[in-house]
């Protein structure tokens, strides 16, 4: 019943070079490197395998270079012969050959066809318009660029995940885009009623107009656009380009034309081997039809490739077991994921709802009748828990007594619901992008893949969609925990040690020098991660002065020269200016050294102002006439208190219920230069309208009627978190007290490099903790924390005016140790009347013309 | 600001004198001018003293000088203060990206000050 199988001296015609039919030529050359075979591709688009999963990057930036999915080298290094924009046009399964577009014919063994789907366009008049687009290849892309460039009005016939996808990049095109969508929902497919109108809120809100149940009847030339959609209703829409999303159909002509066996809504049908009722023809990717289903999304028909690969190299048993289509998105910046039976279609399926139309959040679980399963969930605005919802349906995994739980938000100090990466079997599929199971993770692990990049590299885990990214580093903290190496908290291949163990060596034992402490507690001469992460522990535990010569090598260029390196070898200068609030005096001093020094100025995103171009020689004079009128070092440099945010509050706001500004004045100038493991940003706000964004930092002060809620740990930049309130309405003392309690604990624990946000979401106990040790003094640290804190407060010294009045460490202000040139790289041209860096043609065109004078 | 040695005198076979080695603070680097050339030169807490191109490859700014000093796996190292790459003192070899190797000048330090040679590139 099986066939000889076996690849080798046999002709093996690919037709297709799609990210299926390029991971099949991976696969199979992987399995036969001891017997030469004799491969040739067909390509009929003029590229090689490209990641069209990530199309839309294309619009961002990315180039079609950097999509490429083939490996250098490849095709030249495994004698296999590709024949690019060459399309094939018939089989002849009687004579086994191939003919193609250019008159080819090449005889063929075996034959697989990876020709991929086209996009549906429905028949509708006015879609021959030049100005009518698809989204599926490189050069569709394109030439939407170039007809956006010369529109104002985008739209997108249909409202499926691809026409999101979509509609963000005419959106990000800078096009008035429009959605139009058949059903009367959005993502049909995956959502329901509710989440598709949850969906629809949330775009809408981005400025992205939606109309569903719309069934468009003609195109025709428009009034105030190029063209006109006339709807079935009667209601028309005018826009200039129009991008068809409307579905996809498998490419099955040429095997329609060739008598194999198609689906009746088209597919190319196969058995579990992917062979199709030729046994010498196989499909696979989204040509391909197992078992009635198609599948548009790449991991099973990488499935498809491995299966097809190994039953080639004489793997009979070979077989697709089918796949989930369970899918996680960012679709304009939404949330959205859809896992197994999400419209719970199972007969006795149990829905579980749960709704927040003020936060943009719907969740549904679907479970199985004795409330034992997860059969499919759907989750939009919010995401996060999909990785563990995923395991939970795939695994079978028996659910908690109240599995509401699992989509309820965790209360206030609640413990964190989500089952642990330790609770998966070994068999779970956590990368399906690439089939790699958890057993699959914790081997690499185990034999020495024990950073996140190396296990990426190893697996090739969470290097497609990225969707399991996060479970990926879920496995890998926990495997290393187990394997009590903890690799990542030891500081560097200098210390076996965390920033929070060495922080309390230094401490207790009392030593002041970077040389005491490594020959102590460490090997070797130090490097750039410890040194300037020792540095800041000796700063917070002794608050020398850090650019006393002994602590000199140990500063990051930033604090050596109490400015911010930027880009072309030039300083930026932040002088503090507490709360916000400035003198009318103070701020034409900061206009005039601008002007002095010829320095670009630009308001910072915190309430202060950044005068930028400064050469290192320049620092100190520039500060001079700073410290003169009164300003002071605003630690942009260090890894230090930032700013304390404020808003006007009750002196001036009609709804402050408290004096916000002098409330930032008074924290700011207490905490001024204390340094941590990372940046420190504070703010206080007048009332709950909350103008001064606190709960975005890592100490947030916010007004009420009877005193100042008190919140923690907040995050803006890479990863948002809202802060946590860690206590209620306290008076002014308590405030504070609270806070120097807070900042302290978290500078002896907390690890190198760490923001409050990350520190307490790997805290045990997290917040409640945290309250435990400042409010309730758990601990009995309080009354030790408070007096670190007052000594830090009381020794304080402004940088910057230590250092003009000292020559030794003026010494070091100049670019040359021998010469007072300045540093001839640095080249500035003007734009919009201020100066910036040149970019590097600039600077070459200069240095050209400077040669063609001399 | 104080006084600087305005040394550049050759002292035979292209050697130039760009300063005292007490002008480096130990484990720091001073950037020098060279016959027109920036170059970057490190005083070693024993005293030692290596000379590599100021010039950054990766930011294209010149700021080597700058960087912090260390060793990793043994090696004497500097840090670029701007994307960080490590670069052999004693090779100029990049670790991070093997094909990227940066200018290493020989050294000698003489009646109290530093020589940089940077005719010969070791
Ligand atoms: C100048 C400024 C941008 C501006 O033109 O407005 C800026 C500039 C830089 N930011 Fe920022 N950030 C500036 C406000 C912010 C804000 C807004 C704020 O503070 O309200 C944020 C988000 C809030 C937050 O931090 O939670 C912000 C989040 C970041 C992050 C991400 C931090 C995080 O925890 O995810 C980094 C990267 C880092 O620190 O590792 C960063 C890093 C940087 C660095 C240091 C990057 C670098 O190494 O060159 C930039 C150099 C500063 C300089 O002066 O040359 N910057 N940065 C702002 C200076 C504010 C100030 O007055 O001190
Ligand atoms: C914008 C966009 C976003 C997507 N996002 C995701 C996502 O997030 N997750 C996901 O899982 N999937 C996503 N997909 C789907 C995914 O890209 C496809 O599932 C995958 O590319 C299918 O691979 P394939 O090789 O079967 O087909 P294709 O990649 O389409 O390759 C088929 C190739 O065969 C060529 N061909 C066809 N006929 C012939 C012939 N007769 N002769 C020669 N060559 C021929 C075609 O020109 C094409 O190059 C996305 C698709 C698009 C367009
Ligand atoms: S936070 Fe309150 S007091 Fe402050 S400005 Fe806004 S509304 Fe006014
Ligand atoms: S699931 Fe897509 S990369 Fe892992």
């Amino acid at each position: 019943m099986i066939e000889e199988t076996n690849v080798k001296n046999k002709k093996i015609v690919v037709i297709g070079n799609g990210m299926i039919g390029q991971r099949f030529l991976e696969q199979l050359v992987s399995r036969s490197e001891t017997h030469p075979i004799d491969i040739t591709v067909f390509c009929a688009e003029p590229r090689p395998a490209y990641d069209r999963v990530q199309l839309t990057s294309f619009f961002s930036g990315k180039s079609a270079d950097e999509l490429n999915l083939v490996p250098e080298g490849f095709f030249e290094q495994h004698g296999i012969t590709l024949r690019l924009g060459d399309k094939a046009v018939a089989i002849d399964r009687a004579r086994k050959v191939v003919r193609s577009a250019r008159g080819h014919e090449l005889p063929y063994d075996k034959l697989v066809l990876a020709t991929g789907s086209y996009p549906f366009v429905p028949k509708v008049p006015g879609t021959e318009w030049q100005d009518c687009f698809v989204y599926r290849a490189i050069e569709d892309l394109e030439a939407i660029r170039m007809a956006a460039s010369q529109a104002r009005v985008g739209t997108v016939i249909g409202g499926g995940l691809l026409g999101l996808e979509a509609a963000k990049a005419l959106h990000d095109l800078g096009l008035k885009t429009h959605v139009v969508e058949f059903a009367p929902r959005l993502m049909a497919v995956q959502l329901d009623d509710s989440g598709g109108r949850l969906l629809r809120h949330k775009i809408e809100a981005l400025g992205v107009a939606v109309h569903t149940s719309k069934q468009t009847r003609e195109i025709v030339k428009g009034e105030t656009c190029r063209h006109k959609l006339l709807f079935a209703d009667g209601s028309m829409l005018e826009t200039d380009l129009i991008v068809f999303s409307a579905g996809i159909r498998p490419r099955d002509q040429l095997a329609k034309a060739a008598g194999l066996s198609i689906g009746e809504r088209g597919g190319i049908a196969v058995n579990d081997h992917c062979q199709t009722n030729d046994a010498d023809i196989y499909a696979l990717g989204e040509c391909a039809l197992w078992s009635g289903r198609l599948y548009g999304l790449v991991a099973p028909g990488y499935q498809m490739a491995e299966v097809t690969a190994r039953h080639l190299t004489g793997e009979h048993d070979a077989r697709f077991p089918g796949a989930d289509m369970s899918t996680k998105l960012k679709l304009l910046g939404v949330d959205v994921a859809s896992i197994g039976d999400a419209h719970g279609v199972a007969p006795d399926a149990l829905n579980y709802v749960f709704t927040d139309e003020a936060s943009g959040i719907y969740k549904k679980l679907v479970v199985s009748g004795d409330r034992k399963r997860l059969l499919g969930a759907v989750l939009v605005g919010e995401a996060n828990d999909y990785g563990s919802l995923l395991q939970l349906t795939l695994n079978a995994i028996p659910l908690p007594e109240h599995p509401e739980d699992l989509i309820l938000p965790a209360r206030e100090g609640g413990a964190s619901k989500g089952l642990g990466v330790d609770a998966l079997p070994d068999t779970a599929l956590i990368c399906s992008c690439n089939n790699v199971s958890k057993g699959g993770l914790c081997s690499a692990i185990a034999a020495g893949a024990t950073s996140l990049g190396a296990l990426k590299k190893g697996t090739k885990a969470a290097t497609s969609c990225g969707g399991c990214g996060p479970m990926v580093k879920q496995i890998l903290d926990s495997e290393l925990k187990k394997q009590g190496v903890d690799v990542k908290n030891y500081l560097c291949e200098h210390f076996a040690y965390s920033r929070q163990e060495l922080f309390h060596l230094t401490r207790v034992g009392g030593l002041k020098t970077f040389d005491q402490i490594i020959t102590k507690h460490g090997q070797g001469r130090g490097c750039d991660i410890c040194k300037p992460a020792v540095a800041s522990i000796l700063a917070a535990c002794w608050n020398e002065y850090i650019l006393k010569p002994k602590h000199a090598p140990l500063q990051d260029t930033n604090d050596y020269y109490l400015a911010n390196l930027q880009k072309d070898g030039t300083y930026s200068i932040v002088p503090r200016v507490p709360g916000g609030e400035i003198l009318p005096e103070k701020l034409i001093v900061l206009g005039e050294v601008a002007k002095k020094f010829g320095l670009y100025t630009k308001i910072t995103g915190a309430q202060r102002i950044d005068l930028f171009g400064a050469r290192v020689e320049q620092l100190p004079l520039i500060w001079k006439d700073l410290v003169d009128a009164g300003f002071e070092s605003g630690h942009a440099y260090g890894k230090a208190l930032r700013t304390v945010k404020s808003c006007v509050g009750s002196t001036w706001c009609r709804y402050g219920v408290q004096d916000s500004v002098t409330m930032a004045i008074n924290i700011e100038n207490r905490y001024r230069g204390l340094r941590s493991p990372h940046k420190l940003k504070m703010a206080v706000s007048g009332c709950t309208r909350e103008c001064a964004e606190a709960q975005g930092k890592d100490v947030g002060i916010i007004a009420t009627e009877k005193g100042w809620n008190l919140y923690v740990c907040g995050n803006g930049g890479i990863k948002p978190r809202h802060a946590d309130l860690l206590a209620k309405d306290l008076d002014d003392r308590t405030l504070v007290q609270y806070i120097d309690r807070f900042l302290m604990f978290y500078i002896r624990t907390g690890d190198r490099l760490q923001r409050t946000a990350t520190w307490l979401e790997n805290l045990e106990g997290g917040i409640d903790y945290v309250r435990k040790v400042v409010c309730e003094d758990s601990l009995g640290l309080g009354a030790e924390l408070e007096a670190d804190m007052q000594k830090f407060v009381d020794s304080y010294e402004c940088e910057w005016k230590k250092a003009i009045n000292d020559p030794e460490t003026l010494k070091r202000f100049r670019h040359f140790v021998n010469s007072e040139e300045p540093d001839r790289n640095v080249v500035f041209v003007a734009e919009r009347g201020q100066i910036r860096p040149a970019r590097a043609d600039e600077r070459e065109e200069r240095e050209m013309k400077a040669e063609s004078v001399v | 600001m104080s006084a600087r040695p305005k040394v550049q005198m050759d002292i035979g076979q292209e050697w130039v004198a760009v300063c005292k080695l007490t002008d480096i603070v130990p484990d720091t680097g001073v950037c020098a001018l060279v016959d027109g050339r920036q170059v970057a030169v490190f005083r070693l807490h024993d005293d030692s003293v290596y000379a590599i191109d100021n010039h950054d490859p990766f930011s294209r700014a010149n700021v080597l000088s700058r960087g912090i000093v260390g060793d990793l796996k043994g090696e004497c190292v500097i840090a670029s203060p701007v994307y960080k790459q490590h670069f052999s003192l004693a090779s100029g070899q990049c670790l991070e990206e093997a094909d990227v190797r940066i200018a290493v000048f020989p050294t000698r330090v003489e009646g109290g000050m530093v020589l940089v040679n940077i005719h010969i590139n070791k």
